[in-house]
This record gives C-alpha cells, sequence and structure tokens, in this order.
C-alpha cells in the first residue's frame, strides 16, 4: 500500500496528542518535560515528511533548528528543575503555585 | 409686593429647616420661638397682601418652570387673589398662635425641635396648595400637608395607636388621591392645560359629560382630605396626635383644603350642579351622621373631630349649592372657634395628665377659669348664637338651602344645629360643671402657662367678632372673584321666623344640655340600648371596614409575599448564582497550578482548532451553504 | 511494500513508547521508553530519505538529551513509584482526542492544494548530507550562527546556575545586607 503524505501527518497527528495527554496529566515536572520532548518530536516528524513529498528542503532545515533549540531547552529547564529542587525539596507541579493570581 | 408673597410663603418653610437641624437634639427655646417667629413674619406678609387685595390688586408670579416636556407646561407659579387670601389669612392666624401655643404644650417633651419642625413643613406645604396658581402644584402641596399630617399624627411614633392612626389617615388620603389624580389627567386631557385661568377659560366649551366626571373625581379626592363618607373613620382616629395639630391640621387647615378646591375650581362646578347637588346632599348627611356619633362619645378630642367632621358637611351643602362665598365664610368662622375648642380641650388634657374621658371631670371652672371661658365661649361660637362669628356663617348656610329649595337640606341642617348645640354643651356642662369627679381619680389639675393663654385670646376675639365685623369687608372682596349671589329670603316675616326659631330652637338644646349633664348621671338602661351602641361604636364603621377591606388584604399581601420570595428573589439570586458559579468554575485559570493552566492551555487549543475546522469548512462549501439557505 | 511494513512497524512501535512515557507510574520506565521512542523517530527519518537528519536525531537527542535526563533523574528513588494526584482523566482524554481528530479531519481532508513551489528543492545527484550541507550554509547561515550563539548561551547558563550556592537568596536580602556581602565577599 502507497504511503502518502497523509499517513504521516496522521501519525504525527496521534503522537501530537499523545503529548498532549502527557503534558495535562503529569504532575511532575520531570515527566512534563519528557512530555514536551514527544510534542516536539512529533513535529518533527511532520516536518520532514512535507518536505520529502514536496521535494523542499526547508522542512528538514526546520527540523535540524528544532532539534538544536530542544536541545538548548533542554539545558536551562534541567538547569531549573535543579534550582528548584535545591531550594524546595520537591517538583510536584501542585505545590510550585508561586504564579497565583 | 411680590416679595411678600415670597416672604408669606417660605418664612414657614425656613422655620421649619432650621428646626429641622436640631431635630435629634433635645429641646432648645431657639426652635420653637424661630419657628414661631417666622410663623409671624407670614402672618404679617398675608396682612400686607389682604390689605392690597381688598382694594382690588391681585398677584400672580411664576416663580421658575417646572414641567415643560411637549406639550405640557406646569410651571412653579403662585397667585394671591381673593380666595388666596382668604385661605392665607387663616392659615397663617391659626398657625401662629398654635406655634406659640405648642411652645408650652410641648414643653416637657423630648421631641420638641422634631415637632416645630413638622409642624412648619405643614404650614408650608399649605401655604403651597393655596397659592398654587395650577392643579398640579395644588397636588404638590396636598400630598406635602398629607405626609406632614401622617407625620404629626404619628409624632409619638412608639405609641401603636398612633402609628396606626397615622397610616390610616395616609393611606385613606392616598385612595382619595387616585381619584384626584385622575380628574387632574382628565383636565388635561381635554384641555391641554393645568394653570386654572386656561382652565376656566375653556371649560365652558367641554362636552358636558366630560366635565361631570372630572368633577366627581376631583371631588372625590376632596372626600378624601375633608373626611366625608365613606373615608371619615380617619378624622377621629387622628386625633392621637398632639393636641396642637388636632386643632391646626384637623380643625382649621387640612381639612379644609377639600373645600377649598371645590371653592377654587367653582367655575367647572358651576357648568355641573348635578355634582353640586351630590356634594350637597352628602355634605348634609356627612353634618347630621357625625353629629349623632358625637352625641354619645366619652372622648374629649373624638367629640370635638366629629363637630369638625359635621361642620365641613356645613361647607360642602353650601359649596355644593352654589354659595361658594358663604362656604369660604364659614370655613374661615369655624377655623378660628374649632381651634379656640381643640386649644383649650389642650388646657384640660395637659391638667389632668392626658385623661380624655370627660366623665372622669367635672367641676373644673374652678381651677381652669380662662380655659372655661374660652371654651364655653368657643361652644357659644360653633352653635351659632348671634351675634358670635358662628351665627353669620351657619345660618348663612341654612339661609342658602331653604332659599335654593331645598327643604329636605334645610331640616337636616335644621336638626344638625341642635344636636351641635347640644354635644357641645355636653362636653362643656361634663368638664367644667358639676361635682368634681375628677378628685375622686386623684388628678391635680392646674391652669396652663400664662403666655398660652394669651396666644389663644387672639382666636377667641376673631370668634367673636369674625361674623358682624368682617361679613361686609369680606363679602366685598371675595365676590370680586366668586359669583356673588345673594341669599335673601324675600319674605320678610319667613326670614325673622326662620332667623329667630332657629335661635330659640339651638339655645333650648343648650338648657336641654346642661341640665341632664350637670351631674352627669349615666343611665345604664340607655347605655345598653340598640342606638346608643350604635352611635358610640361609630355605626360599627371601622369594623366593617377592617373586616371587608383591611383583612382581606392583609391576607393578599402574605400570599404575595410568598410569592416575592419564590420567583422574584429565586430569579434575582440565580442571577447572581450564574455569575458566582462562573466565577468558582473558571478560578482555576489564576490559581498558579502550572498543570492546571496547561489544561486550560489545550482548552484554548481545542476551541482554536474547531473555529478554524469551522471557517475553513464554512469556506470552502460556501456554495452549497448559500444553496441550502435558499439564495 | 518495504516501505509500508516499514512505516508501520515503527509507528506501532513509536505510539507504544510514547505511550507508555506519558501513562507509567515509574519514572525509570518512563525515561527508558522515551529515549526508545527517539530512537524510532530516527528510523522515519531515515525512511524519508532524510538520513542526515536521522542521525542528527540519533546523536543530538537520543544521546544528548536523554543524557541530560538521565541526570536530572538522579532526584528521584527510582524504585518507588510516581504517586500523582490525578485531576479529570476524563476531561484530558476528551479533549486531546478531540484536537487529534480535528487535526486529522483537515490533514486527510482532499483540499491540500496541488501546485506547491519548492523554495530550496531537492538538488538531485547528490547525497543527502552533502544537499543539507549546500543549503545550509548558504541560506541559512545566519540561523545557523545564531542557534550556535544560542547554544554557547545555554551552556553558559546551566554552569552559572548548577554551580551557585543556594544557601542565600538575593530576592530575600535587603539591600544592605547585599552590599555588605557584596563589600566583604570581594575585600
Amino acid at each position: 500500500m502507497e504511503i502518502t503524505l497523509t499517513h504521516y501527518l496522521v501519525l504525527s497527528t496521534v503522537l501530537f496528542a499523545i503529548g498532549l495527554i502527557g503534558v495535562m496529566r503529569r504532575k511532575n515536572l520531570l515527566m512534563l518535560f519528557f512530555a514536551t520532548e514527544i510534542l516536539l518530536n512529533s513535529v518533527n516528524i511532520a516536518l520532514v515528511a512535507i518536505s520529502h513529498f514536496y521535494g523542499d528542503f526547508t522542512g528538514q532545515m526546520f527540523a535540524f533548528f528544532i532539534i538544536a533549540i530542544a536541545a538548548s531547552e533542554v539545558a536551562v529547564g534541567l538547569g531549573l528543575l535543579v534550582l528548584w529542587f535545591k531550594r524546595y525539596n520537591t517538583i510536584d507541579l501542585d505545590n510550585m503555585t508561586s504564579m497565583k493570581g | 409686593m411680590e416679595m411678600y408673597l415670597y416672604i408669606a410663603l417660605f418664612a414657614p418653610l425656613v422655620g421649619s429647616l432650621t428646626a429641622g437641624l436640631f431635630g435629634a437634639q433635645k429641646k432648645t427655646m431657639f426652635t420653637g420661638l424661630f419657628a414661631s417667629g417666622m410663623l409671624f413674619a407670614s402672618f404679617v406678609s398675608s396682612l400686607l397682601l389682604l390689605i392690597q387685595v381688598i382694594q382690588g390688586n391681585t398677584y400672580h408670579v411664576e416663580m421658575m418652570t417646572w414641567i415643560a416636556t411637549g406639550d405640557l407646561y406646569v410651571p412653579f407659579g403662585f397667585v394671591v387673589n381673593q380666595v388666596t387670601v382668604t385661605m392665607m389669612m387663616v392659615v397663617t392666624t391659626v398657625s401662629t398662635v398654635v406655634h406659640v401655643y405648642s411652645i408650652g404644650y410641648m414643653d416637657h417633651d423630648k421631641a420638641f425641635n422634631r415637632f416645630f419642625a413638622y409642624l412648619s413643613a405643614f404650614v408650608f406645604s399649605m401655604m403651597v396648595l393655596v397659592m398654587s396658581d395650577n392643579l398640579l402644584g395644588l397636588f404638590i402641596g396636598w400630598e406635602g400637608v398629607g405626609v406632614c399630617s401622617w407625620l404629626l399624627i404619628g409624632f409619638w411614633y412608639h405609641k401603636e395607636s398612633a402609628t396606626w392612626a397615622a397610616n390610616e389617615a395616609f393611606i385613606m388620603n392616598r385612595i382619595a388621591d387616585l381619584a384626584m389624580l385622575v380628574g387632574i389627567f382628565i383636565i388635561y386631557w381635554n384641555l391641554g392645560t393645568l394653570q386654572y385661568d386656561g382652565i376656566f377659560a375653556v371649560i365652558g366649551g367641554l362636552d358636558h359629560t366630560i366635565t361631570v366626571t372630572a368633577a366627581a373625581f376631583l371631588f372625590v379626592g376632596a372626600m378624601g382630605k375633608s373626611a366625608q363618607f365613606p373615608l371619615h373613620t380617619w378624622l377621629a382616629d387622628a386625633m392621637e396626635g398632639p393636641t396642637p395639630v388636632s386643632a391646626l391640621i384637623h380643625a382649621a387647615t387640612m381639612v379644609t383644603a377639600g373645600v377649598y378646591l371645590v371653592v377654587r375650581m367653582n367655575p367647572m362646578y358651576d357648568i355641573v350642579p348635578e355634582v353640586g347637588i351630590v356634594i350637597a346632599s352628602l355634605g348634609a348627611f356627612v353634618a347630621m351622621f357625625a353629629a349623632s356619633m358625637a352625641l354619645v362619645n366619652r372622648d374629649m378630642k373624638r367629640i370635638i373631630a366629629y363637630s369638625t367632621l359635621s361642620q365641613l358637611g356645613y361647607m360642602f351643602v353650601a359649596a355644593g349649592l352654589g354659595a361658594y362665598w358663604v362656604a369660604l365664610f364659614h370655613l374661615m368662622a369655624h377655623a378660628f372657634f374649632k381651634a379656640l375648642l381643640f386649644l383649650g380641650a389642650g388646657n384640660v388634657m395637659h391638667a389632668m395628665s392626658d385623661e380624655l374621658d370627660p366623665f372622669k371631670m367635672g367641676g373644673l371652672k374652678k381651677t381652669m377659669k380662662g380655659t372655661w371661658i374660652m371654651m364655653t365661649l368657643a361652644s357659644v361660637a360653633l352653635a351659632g348664637i348671634f351675634p358670635f362669628a358662628g351665627f353669620f356663617s351657619k345660618d348663612l348656610i341654612l339661609e342658602v338651602a331653604f332659599v335654593e329649595h331645598h327643604y329636605i337640606l334645610y331640616t337636616v341642617l335644621l336638626v344638625t344645629a341642635g344636636l351641635t348645640a347640644f354635644y357641645s354643651f355636653r362636653l362643656a356642662a361634663l368638664i367644667f360643671h358639676g361635682e368634681e369627679r375628677y378628685k375622686l381619680f386623684g388628678f391635680h389639675p392646674h391652669e396652663a402657662y400664662k403666655y398660652m393663654l394669651v396666644a389663644m385670646s387672639p382666636l377667641l376675639v376673631l370668634a367673636i367678632i369674625a361674623g358682624f365685623l368682617f361679613k361686609g369687608t369680606y363679602f366685598e372682596m371675595v365676590t370680586q372673584m366668586l359669583p356673588s349671589l345673594e341669599y335673601h329670603v324675600h319674605n320678610h316675616l319667613v326670614y325673622w321666623i326662620m332667623t329667630i326659631g332657629t335661635q330659640v330652637f339651638v339655645i333650648a338644646a343648650i338648657v336641654y344640655a346642661y341640665k341632664k349633664y350637670d351631674d352627669a348621671k349615666i343611665d345604664k338602661k340607655v347605655e345598653e340600648g340598640f342606638f346608643y351602641q350604635l352611635l358610640f361604636n361609630q355605626y360599627y364603621i371601622p369594623k366593617i371596614y377592617d373586616e371587608v377591606f383591611a383583612k382581606p388584604y392583609a391576607e393578599l399581601s402574605k400570599m404575595m409575599w410568598k410569592v416575592d420570595n419564590t420567583v422574584v428573589d429565586a430569579t434575582v439570586d440565580g442571577i447572581a448564582n450564574v455569575f458566582y458559579g462562573t466565577a468558582k468554575n473558571t478560578h482555576t485559570m489564576q490559581d498558579g497550578n502550572l498543570s492546571s493552566m496547561l489544561k486550560w492551555m489545550v482548552i484554548g487549543l481545542v476551541a482554536l482548532l474547531v473555529s478554524a475546522a469551522v471557517f475553513i469548512g464554512v469556506v470552502t462549501n460556501a456554495d452549497a451553504i448559500m444553496k441550502l439557505l435558499g439564495h | 511494500m518495504f516501505e509500508a511494513a516499514a512505516f508501520y512497524l515503527f509507528a506501532f512501535l513509536t505510539i507504544a513508547m510514547f505511550w507508555i512515557t506519558v501513562t507509567t507510574k515509574h519514572a525509570l520506565y518512563a525515561l527508558t521508553a522515551l529515549a526508545a521512542g527517539m530512537i524510532f523517530i530516527s528510523a522515519f527519518f531515515f525512511i524519508l530519505d532524510a538520513d542526515f537528519m536521522g542521525v542528527v536525531q540519533l546523536i543530538v537527542y537520543s544521546g544528548a538529551v536523554m543524557a541530560l535526563y538521565a541526570f536530572g533523574m538522579m532526584f528521584y528513588d527510582t524504585t518507588r513509584e510516581l504517586h500523582e494526584k490525578q485531576g479529570n482523566n476524563t476531561l484530558v482524554f476528551v479533549l486531546s482526542g478531540l484536537s487529534a481528530l480535528i487535526v486529522v479531519a483537515m490533514v486527510a481532508a482532499p483540499l491540500v492544494g496541488g501546485n506547491v513551489e519548492a523554495h530550496y528543492p531537492i538538488v538531485e545527484g547528490v547525497g543527502n548530507s552533502q544537499a543539507i550541507g549546500m543549503v545550509l550554509f548558504t541560506k541559512y547561515l545566519v540561523p545557523f550562527e545564531v542557534a550556535a550563539v544560542m547554544l554557547l548561551v545555554a551552556m553558559i547558563a546551566g554552569i552559572v546556575m548548577a554551580g551557585k550556592k543556594m544557601d542565600e537568596s538575593y530576592s530575600e536580602l535587603s539591600e544592605d545586607e547585599i552590599d555588605t556581602k557584596n563589600a566583604g565577599g570581594v575585600a
């Protein structure tokens, strides 16, 4: 059976939905980061698939930069997580309500 | 000269507001003196205006525009003409006397300042009522005196009977005011103006039925204010207020506002003599009705109140028969001696520590000489003995009835005259003559303050001389405005028989009263008799009103309160609860919890996706959708 | 034929791995599943002839990023289960399902335009890496350099934050105390 662009886009959508579930369900900051990674990866798949099926490099370039940015985001995010943990000794989201109001 | 108009009108208001400033404080002599002083200024201004009006000058000022919308133009306008100035003199004279009297009467009352505030406010409203040059201004004054009457009757508000009486008075007046408003509406609707001159200029051209309707409705309004049957029960109950209030409001001024209205609108009532007959008949009926109830009553002030009611009936007979100047003359004379009677009763009450039953008094002429003289002379004037004021006014009304060939009215009024003399002197005999029954009850009466008696004396003088001294001048003055119908019984013999006969009849009634009540024996058999019970309970009319009107209405109100609770309150609370519930459910947007905020973000994302999908769907299938909608 | 089989195989595996990541109660399993998912995604890139991307995914994501997360896992007793107070599960699944449904509908609808002009067309005849290099260092040079700077900044930030002394917090000290601390510290 022919694999068309639509297949890849559907796959990407499903993965994105899974990522959304993770984002909404997880109450642990680290687990939340995992779910964010899933979101980013699903988008990458979509971009590269579109790039392949339309013969355009733009998609792959975009995915490349997304990977770069995701990596730096993880670095900074984990740094902040370490700081928070050192201060409050917990990374449970329900305890992080200092942005209230 | 206009300055005096404004002084006469607004001086009482100034007095009232000044006294009102001290309303919550304990008694300060200043308020009493200031209010009386302002009233005196008003009196002097009215006097000056009277002199001018006798010479034929009238004054009409428009202070400022009040309502100017569409076709309706109503200004704050005031007019001083013959009728007005008569009323002004009556009001200011009696008011000044009552104010000075009240300084003594309310001497020991905690709410002294409040009393003067209300009293002067009442006088101001009454002045607005009589000096207004349009029906709407009159209505403002009408309502104002109603409110002040309510405030003053319920002056001792912690007494439940007083507040009940005040409410009864106000509500009954309100019912009549509805009719009056309808009358005013009819006049405006058909004539387009509410100014007196405007109305009188075009009233002749109006369709007869409409004029009758308007006149009838206005009279119903007058019935409420002047306590004609069936809206009369409030007047007797209004005696709950302090005696100066009864003297001023329920003898001389407010209750005469109804008569004033009929007199003022005389061009209209001239066109509809059928309404006039009804007015006169009702007046005669009330005169007899009230006099009968006063015959057996055991409450001093109530007897005098019924007497007022009776005399109001006389005034309406005169006004109904077209003798407007006679009605106004009787209004004036009656104000003087009735106010005097009330003030004397006030003295007696003070002496007897607020006791009202004359059977518990007796022989007070020994201790209260001044009051005795004043009340007896006032009663003589009331009975209509020559040459006191009452003779000239009351007998004139009898003459009017006779000359106009209304013999039934004449007979009723004649009998009532006899009854009036009887119960007035019954009261005087019981209080002042006979043995001193009060000693059994432990009262220690003393005469009132000297200055109170001095204040009452102008009224006494006026009650004596107002008849033969003023009638000529008054007639000449007032007939410049009112129709001057002279009533003379053409046959001299008949005239003298009538007059002398009336006098003999009245004097006989007086003597009979004295003889019967000099020893104050109460006949037990008569007391249990049917007629006595009927009269004593005011023909059971208050009971009827209570059963037929008050109780069902209270039940209806209770039911509607339940409806209000379940429907209206639920709706309002429901609206509030919608907001509250929404807030409770959406405040998680801002609670700082990252997880819930992420959920909200996804909700927003889904909303955007849905709207995007709908939009794209609509845009791509626009033609199909338009075809579906039928374009 | 092979392509279809590979696609479906890897699709199934990826979805399964990511599902485990979001729903498991063991933190360690989540980490492992995430790493596995990353690797399977790189398989997709290889199927799509994006060799360079596939390799970059393997190296950066499943290599570096996962290593970072593994260090982040230090903060757990990984034998314990995660106890997470769950909110409304139904809402979560409904929302995700709805969004997925809509997007799939949008994507699967036969409306995508036919003539899409390629901005940077694929160069035939050269390998993927070479082609990407030709585009990256000419047309995308500026974003490339900016990304490099950004990575540098992130690295410095990470070092500074991790090496921070946490006993005192500047935001909770007053002005004077900060001054004395600085003066005392420096001098």
